[in-house]
């Protein structure tokens, strides 16, 4: 069976339709989720995507968290569905209290637009991305991707292993060098505690067609659709 | 009642400020080379519509602490300005 997979549309989301035909090209049906509709469509899985929801007035995703649709997108996440925000989608999952952190302008001060890799961390949690190291090579196009904890709160975060993406080398050394943004510990994604939320500034939508470049949006969309299908089962006691 | 609020929201001293410092490293350029801290913030003027101005502080405050300010990252300076007019 296709996962079901809704694709939330803000005023001002730029990658839904790219994340949309992702969705159909890794094997899901996407369903189209309107910000004013308080309701999930009865997906399988959610994704917030990229862009600059409401003009990323007063703080990016500050706006957005307080739309209708969020409330519905909660519901799910605290009833154990899967949760995938990409980009402005992860700045909405930490303004909405639903992953911890937060994020700040990049430490250049300038908007990035380029490929980088990322390594897959914490492989043994709960509804990790991988059960092993993986390299994947993604695209950030952020201004404000630089991700900042308190120092408790990071500690939390790295002691209970939230973190899923750190950037590193090609080779997938760690290296401030290629922490393109000065996010702290060099993070490129967290998770909730449950592991059902997964908020990530690299674009997985971008990097699903080999006909147009590196495909390590494959190892996520894959996470989701496994992660969101082991959860549907278990929810049925199937 | 109007009453007039200044909201000052600025990044917890703890984070470094890419916008401050960018002000910072600008400014000796300028000629200015003993300014030994910059940070950047936001300036939000409210005015809001209550009893009195007790209430009207304590709603301004809820709203820094649910929406205005990220608390993760900021933090808020509250400071009635005035009684504004009409």
């Amino acid at each position: 069976m296709k996962p079901r997979v809704a694709v939330v549309t803000f005023p001002g989301s730029l990658d839904d339709a790219d994340a949309m035909r992702a969705v159909t090209l890794m094997g899901g049906e996407p369903v189209s989720a309107w910000h004013a509709d308080g309701d999930v469509l009865d997906a399988d899985a959610v994704v917030l995507p990229g862009g600059f929801s409401y003009g990323d007035y007063l703080r990016a995703g500050a706006i957005a968290r307080f739309a209708p649709v969020m409330d519905a997108v909660s519901a799910f996440a605290r009833a154990g569905g899967f949760v995938l925000g990409i980009c402005n989608g992860f700045q909405i999952l930490c303004e909405a209290g639903l992953l911890p952190g937060a994020l700040i302008r990049n430490r250049s001060l300038t908007f990035l637009c380029r490929w980088i890799h990322v390594r897959t961390e914490n492989p043994s949690a709960r509804f990790s991305i991988s059960s092993g190291r993986e390299i994947l090579q993604l695209p950030i196009k952020h201004g404000e991707g630089q991700f900042v904890a308190s120092p408790d709160a990071l500690d939390r975060i790295e002691g209970d292993g939230l973190v899923a993406l750190r950037y590193c080398a090609p080779d997938g050394t760690l290296d401030d060098r290629y922490n393109p943004n000065g996010s702290l510990h060099g993070i490129a994604a967290v998770r909730s505690p449950e592991g059902n939320v997964l908020g990530m500034m690299p674009h997985p939508e971008h990097a699903v067609d080999p006909d147009l470049g590196p495909t390590g949006g494959h190892q996520i969309f894959q996470w989701l659709f496994s992660s969101a299908g082991v959860a549907m089962l278990a929810a049925t006691g199937a | 009642m109007r009453f007039r609020f200044d909201v000052l929201v600025s990044l917890k001293d703890g984070l470094l400020d890419p916008q401050g410092k960018a002000v910072q490293q600008a400014l000796p350029v300028l000629g200015w080379d003993n300014v030994t801290d910059v940070r950047v913030g936001k300036y939000i003027d409210l005015v809001v519509d209550a009893d009195d101005s007790g209430i009207a502080l304590d709603q301004v405050r809820d709203m820094a602490d649910r929406f205005l300010a990220n608390p993760v990252i900021e933090e808020v300076q509250i400071e009635l300005r005035k009684e504004a007019s009409g």
